[in-house]
């Protein structure tokens, strides 16, 4: 299998740090914020490799950090410390090395990123089919009608009636604003696609239908991902392996039915017998 | 001087600082170089910007042409040019295009092509095209720099959707040397075209941003478009599909204004008062 993504010690710490910062923290103290200069650790040393067409599982509780994680891959912040290495084709990519042009080509280019907050991924001032002709623009496709084409293309794919297309998304349910975002996310054929909590706040047929998509667009595309949430549910349907986080620590990891089914940790012990 | 005024109004330093900031705008086409804009004894936004830049530019020998909405004799044109003679003993001032060696305009390039010799200088309001889609200058000066204009493109693409075509009638974002977006000052898309390959230097100053820009002479402008919906000026076809021609001198060639005459009729008439004029003197023989 190819490798298409290897994390290695990636940190985010909030605040001005210390050197204590990292071993007065974590989820033997119960706790993620510093007490010797109050510092926030949202992240500590978090590594993982990411093959072609896998769907990596990142589940927590809120504040844990996962968020952060992706976060942090997608350049909205830079680490801490840590380093993320991209395999794109042939190419080996130390992602937070690359200067603010070379991550924004990435950015447009080869990662797709769906946010839980459709605010956060869509424009709400510019149509549907807008939101998708930017990142057709912003990969330099110049036509017109092509545009046109593959935003319909995109909508019909992700079952947004292409009928309104020309509509604004903030006239659009929920369910159909985080169809809209991954339809957008999907408009450059991303090898690498980032879901932070996608599903959350969606009504329980909406959240089977995006799961459907979301598997749809695995095993047609073979693109890699990285799935942030909450829900076990969620997890069990699309990860094949897990992270399980606490306090900006992984605490547990391995194949997702193996810590469904045989959770070693306190946590995840008491996360899955509490799952409903 | 006798008055306590400095030959064109600005102290030398002040000048100097244009000059500079125009070098730099040159070397860079199509790049807003910020510059003090200093207080001029007129509001801000009749053309402050591109009169310091005609005053830090002008000197003994040169003839200075002022055009506002394509005519010489409109108030705003009087006005600066009785300034510039004021303030400037021993220069020349000109309504002919081709007497001029300066020349101070606004809306309108001059339907005339430009000489190597002639420098001309456009007032602008608004320097920066990315603020319709982008308010905060610091994230545009990163989009500039990163020549990060799909959200430009993403405008463009609304409008055609909206209404079949693209919209924007003056200000047209225009790439130059293929990179840095400019907004080219409220010229209408008929003039655009002459920003590329001038013969000219073309200067934009903006008094109230505080910005200098340039086109150089023989650099290309291309105005923003799609492969297949290109770029196209205005139409001034009548109903029966024939070019309309100016009242006055008859030229079917020129930008055109149109009025409404005492009989309420529709009538039309070179924007560029100059050209109207030679182009009679021509006909006169």
């Amino acid at each position: 299998m190819d490798k298409i993504l290897e994390v290695k010690g990636l940190s985010q710490v909030y605040g001005k740090g210390c050197d204590l910062c990292f071993t007065s923290t974590g989820a033997e103290f119960e706790t993620n914020i510093c007490p010797h200069c109050g510092s926030i650790v949202a992240l500590h040393d978090l590594s993982f490799d990411l093959y072609k067409g896998e769907i990596l599982g990142i589940m927590g509780e809120s504040g844990s950090g996962k968020s952060t994680a992706v976060k942090c891959l997608y350049f909205d912040q830079m680490p801490y410390s840590g380093s993320a290495i991209f395999f794109d084709d042939t190419e080996q990519k130390q992602l937070f090395n690359l200067n603010p042009a070379q991550r924004r080509s990435l950015r447009n280019h080869r990662f797709g990123m769906v946010y839980q907050n459709p605010n956060l991924g869509l424009n709400f001032d510019i149509s549907a089919g807008g939101n998708i002709a930017e990142r057709l623009l912003m990969s330099q496709v110049m036509n017109y009608s092509e545009i046109r084409e593959r935003a319909r293309e995109l909508l019909a794919r992700t079952e947004v009636l292409t009928a309104r297309m020309d509509e604004l998304p903030k006239n659009f349910s929920g369910g159909m604003q985080q169809r809209v975002q991954i339809a957008k996310a999907l408009a450059t054929r991303p090898p690498l696609l980032l879901l932070d909590e996608v599903t959350t706040g969606l009504d329980l047929s909406v959240q089977a239908k995006i799961l459907d998509l979301i598997l749809e667009i695995q095993s047609e595309l073979n693109t890699a991902m990285i799935v942030v949430t909450h829900d076990l549910g969620v997890i069990r349907l699309l990860a094949g392996r897990t992270l399980v986080m606490k306090y900006g620590r992984v605490i547990e990891s391995g194949l997702t039915d193996q810590i469904l089914e045989d959770p070693q940790h306190a946590y995840t012990q008491q996360l899955v017998a509490s799952a409903l | 001087m006798s008055n306590g005024i400095n030959f064109a109004f600005l102290d030398e330093y002040a000048k100097r600082e244009i000059r500079r900031s125009v070098i730099k705008a040159i070397c860079i086409p199509g790049y807003q170089v910020p510059y003090s804009s200093r207080e001029m004894p007129m509001g801000r936004g009749f053309g402050t910007g591109g009169l310091q830049l005609t005053l830090a530019l002008i000197g003994a020998n040169d003839s200075l042409k002022v055009i506002d909405q394509g005519s010489d004799d409109s108030v705003n044109a009087v006005n600066l040019r009785k300034f510039v003679e004021m303030t400037c003993p021993g220069i020349d001032t000109t309504t002919r295009l081709q007497e001029a060696t300066l020349i101070q305009s606004r809306h309108r390039i001059p339907e005339n092509s430009l000489r190597a010799d002639q420098i001309l200088v456009l007032q602008v309001p608004y320097p920066d095209a990315l603020v319709i889609v982008e308010p905060s200058e610091d994230k545009r000066k990163i989009m500039h720099s990163e020549a990060d204009y799909s959200r430009l493109l993403v405008k463009l693409y609304e409008d055609i959707v909206k209404f079949d075509e693209i919209t924007i009638s003056h200000r047209y974002p225009t790439r130059i040397n293929g990179h840095y977006i400019i907004d080219p000052s409220p010229i209408p898309r008929y003039d655009v075209p002459k920003l590329h390959n001038s013969n000219a230097l073309i200067l934009f100053g903006a008094g109230r941003e505080k910005k200098i820009y340039a086109v150089p002479p023989h650099c290309s402008a291309e105005p923003l478009a799609f492969d297949d919906v290109p770029f196209r000026v205005e139409n001034f076809t009548d109903s029966h599909g024939e070019r309309r021609a100016c009242k006055q001198c008859g030229s079917r060639e020129s930008f055109l204004d149109e009025f409404i005459d005492e009989q309420g009729e529709r009538v039309y008439q070179c924007s560029d008062s100059d050209y109207c004029e030679q182009q009679q003197e021509l006909a006169r023989g």
